[in-house]
């Protein structure tokens, strides 16, 4: 096929420029764990309440002092609704839903997890700054959905 | 009006309607996140109108034009609409479907917004319109398929002309991502909605959402670039600069356009990251026609430019038709493209789209490429397309002509603010950004209310658009029709036809590329432990 010069170059460019953005990605990915959420676990939604985690839901300090919230999104709250953390710990969150699709994500950070009846969502992220991060519901679900978001409060180490 | 005028202009119409229908709802929306008190804004409205602009702009506006389109170009082209009465048929099972998905939405039963996630369940005969809405389109697809065949039987080893050829490439993507959305609706979820079976799974159900979702988008945009293409140098008064190329662009979009739904789902829980990463890998291919179409169009304008005396390096750019509205809704769509491209390749990126899943960048990032290179393109073609089948003058060329500088204008007004607020981690899809005055929340606000203003002046220009093209056809008085014309290629390609003109060999590999793509972990996900859910109204 007859193809100009300079388009030929434009090409190859445009074919570099796409290779980089994907060696980036690669790279990123297998040395810096940069992945998104893809948590694979099922749950129950209808029966949260009876001897899961899911039933209270809270911080929770493993013996070896790693950090666990585990959450539960619903028709327009997070619960817990206020998450106390320390600063410049990682944090993993664990979160799921009895109702519909839900989004957790907390402003400013990494962590925007889907949340799905039937599925746990989990999401890592260190809090770099004390203060307060908001979470917001960004999928719709439903006409209350606007008002769906909760607060974590970091607080300087002692 | 001859027969195909009066199919093609009917489609056109019922596009021209939904687009005005779909256009009050999205000043509406504007102007309740941005906090003006309206008379009917309240929670219920504002999503229930989220629901009826993303469906009546994305589905249905865009559906009608392009089979319009399609029908105008086949027989312009291939002189011939091989089975008008099906052709027929399917606009009525379309437009019934339109109607009734419209009343549904109307009466407040199925604010499910137009992705209509599951487990939120609307009233069953929103899920059956909108399934009509695409049998229809599937006879377009028929008699496009139909048309095609039966020119190349009367031309063998003819090469077929460069417009057909990309609008059989849209109808191709159309047919198979449609096979997704097929096994959602009809397998998934009509059954669950009429209550035969209990329950659904969310993730497995959006999974096959996101196989359609994104060809979808290149549905879309196909048929702009058949514009771009194929009629713009010519409107320029230039030349297509490769026809050969274009043909590899059109085959690239049926090969790359549907293995790339899981870049949609990237926060999804229960897909591997693996399978992510090799989605990832085809939406950065899916790029590259794009890349192409950028070098070809803007090197076909350049003739143009220089054709018409433009020179020096820049030279040339300012003596393109300007005025022209068809040309400069193009020229503009490019513009906007060109920015919502790059915005695409940080939605498609892995890990980085973490910061803008479901922002209100997202928004901002569909609307310059839907809602301005798509949608513009087909405003512009309008103008030019209207008075030729009709043989009617525009009825105010000089609003026509400022019109696509409204919109562009407007457009950039709404999305920049809105790719902003969305990296500040602003949700979209809310009916006010304030979170009861929560100080993260506050940020955000100008910038809601800087796209409000942009709604407005997209809103006027809306209205501009549907006022000219409804008063060109009531009040001009009929005059002689002029044929719709196409571009020359600057260099005639060979006689006969090419390996990029098999359109049926190519779709045999795109459809080997979406079984590597989705076979394995469509069975993961039907085979695991999974706990379906049982349908929620909460509307």
């Amino acid at each position: 096929m007859q193809v100009d010069r300079y388009e030929r170059y434009w090409m190859w460019a445009a074919s570099g420029m796409l290779a980089l953005f994907l060696v980036a990605i690669v790279v990123t990915a297998v040395s810096g764990g940069a992945h998104p959420p893809s948590h694979v676990e099922t749950i129950n939604p209808e029966t949260l309440d009876i001897g899961t985690e899911f039933a209270t839901p809270g911080v929770v300090t493993a013996p070896d002092g790693s950090l666990t919230v585990v959450m539960r999104a619903e028709l327009y709250v997070f619960k817990p609704d206020v998450v106390r953390l320390p600063v410049g710990r990682p944090v993993r969150f664990r979160i799921t839903t009895p109702d519909v699709l839900h989004g957790f994500q907390i402003v400013g950070t990494n962590v925007n997890l889907t949340v799905a009846p039937g599925y746990v969502s989990e999401g890592t992220t260190t809090f770099t700054e004390p203060g307060e991060y908001l979470v917001v519901c960004n999928e719709y679900c439903g006409l209350g959905h606007h008002n769906m978001y909760s607060r974590i409060v970091v607080e300087a180490a002692p | 009006m001859t027969p195909a005028v009066r199919l093609v202009l009917s489609h056109f119409w019922v596009a021209v309607a939904a687009f005005g229908v779909g256009a009050m709802m999205a000043v509406m929306q504007a102007l309740a996140r941005a906090g003006v008190e309206l008379p009917f804004g309240t929670a219920n409205l504002y999503y229930l109108s989220v629901t009826a602009h993303g469906v009546l702009l994305a589905l249905v506006f865009t559906t009608f034009f392009i089979m319009a389109l399609g029908y105008l170009v086949v027989e312009t082209t291939l002189g011939r609409i091989a089975g008008p009465s099906w052709a027929w048929a399917g606009f009525w099972l379309a437009s019934i479907g339109t109607v009734i998905t419209t009343v549904a939405i109307l009466s407040g039963t199925s604010t499910v917004l137009y992705t209509f996630y599951p487990p939120l369940l609307a009233h069953p005969a929103f899920y059956i319109g909108a399934t009509l809405l695409v049998v229809g389109s599937w006879v377009w697809c028929g008699v496009m398929i139909a048309s095609f065949v039966s020119w190349r039987r009367a031309n063998r080893g003819t090469r077929p002309p460069l417009a057909a050829h990309g609008m059989l490439t849209a109808v191709i993507i159309w047919i198979l991502a449609t096979a997704g959305l097929a096994v959602e609706v009809v397998i998934l979820i009509l059954p669950w909605s009429v209550g035969l079976v209990d329950r659904i799974d969310p993730i497995v159900a959006r999974t096959y959402f996101w196989w359609f979702g994104h060809p979808l988008t290149y549905f879309w945009l196909v048929p702009a670039y058949v514009l771009w293409y194929t009629m713009i140098p010519r409107v320029a008064g230039g030349k297509l600069f490769s026809d050969a190329l274009t043909r590899v662009v059109f085959i690239q979009f049926i090969l790359f356009s549907t293995p790339v739904g899981f870049h949609h789902q990237f926060t999804d829980p229960g897909i591997a990251g693996g399978w992510k990463l090799l989605h990832t890998f085809t939406t950065y291919a899916i790029m590259f026609p794009s890349l192409v179409t950028a070098f070809t169009v803007t090197a076909s304008l350049e003739y143009a430019g220089r054709a018409r005396g433009g020179a020096g390096t820049f030279g040339w750019i300012g003596k393109l038709p300007w005025s022209d509205p068809f040309f400069s809704s193009v020229a503009l769509s490019m513009v906007t493209f060109a920015l919502g491209g790059f915005g695409g390749a940080i939605n498609a990126a892995y890990a980085m789209n973490a910061m803008i899943h479901n922002t209100a960048w997202v928004q901002g990032h569909f609307h310059l490429t839907v809602g301005t290179a798509v949608t513009l393109s087909f405003m512009g073609f309008s103008y030019w397309m209207l008075p030729r089948v009709t043989g009617r003058a525009l009825v105010w060329p000089r609003v026509a002509s400022v019109q696509p500088y409204l919109w562009f204008i407007g457009m950039q007004f709404f999305s920049i603010p809105s790719h902003i607020a969305g990296l500040m981690g602003m949700p979209r899809r809310v009916y006010t950004g304030e979170f009861h005055g929560i100080e993260a929340a506050q940020a955000w606000i100008p910038l809601v209310n800087i796209s409000a203003v942009g709604g407005v002046i997209l809103f006027v220009s809306a209205m501009c658009w549907v006022g000219v093209l409804a008063g060109t056809m009531f009040v001009m008085p009929r005059g002689a029709t002029r044929p719709i014309e196409y571009a020359e290629p600057m260099v005639a390609p060979p006689d006969g036809a090419s390996l990029w003109d098999r359109l049926g060999l190519w779709t045999a590999v795109a459809i080997v590329l979406i079984i590597i793509a989705y076979a394995q972990p469509l069975y993961h996900l039907h085979t695991m432990a999974r706990f379906p859910s049982r349908g929620f109204s909460p509307f």
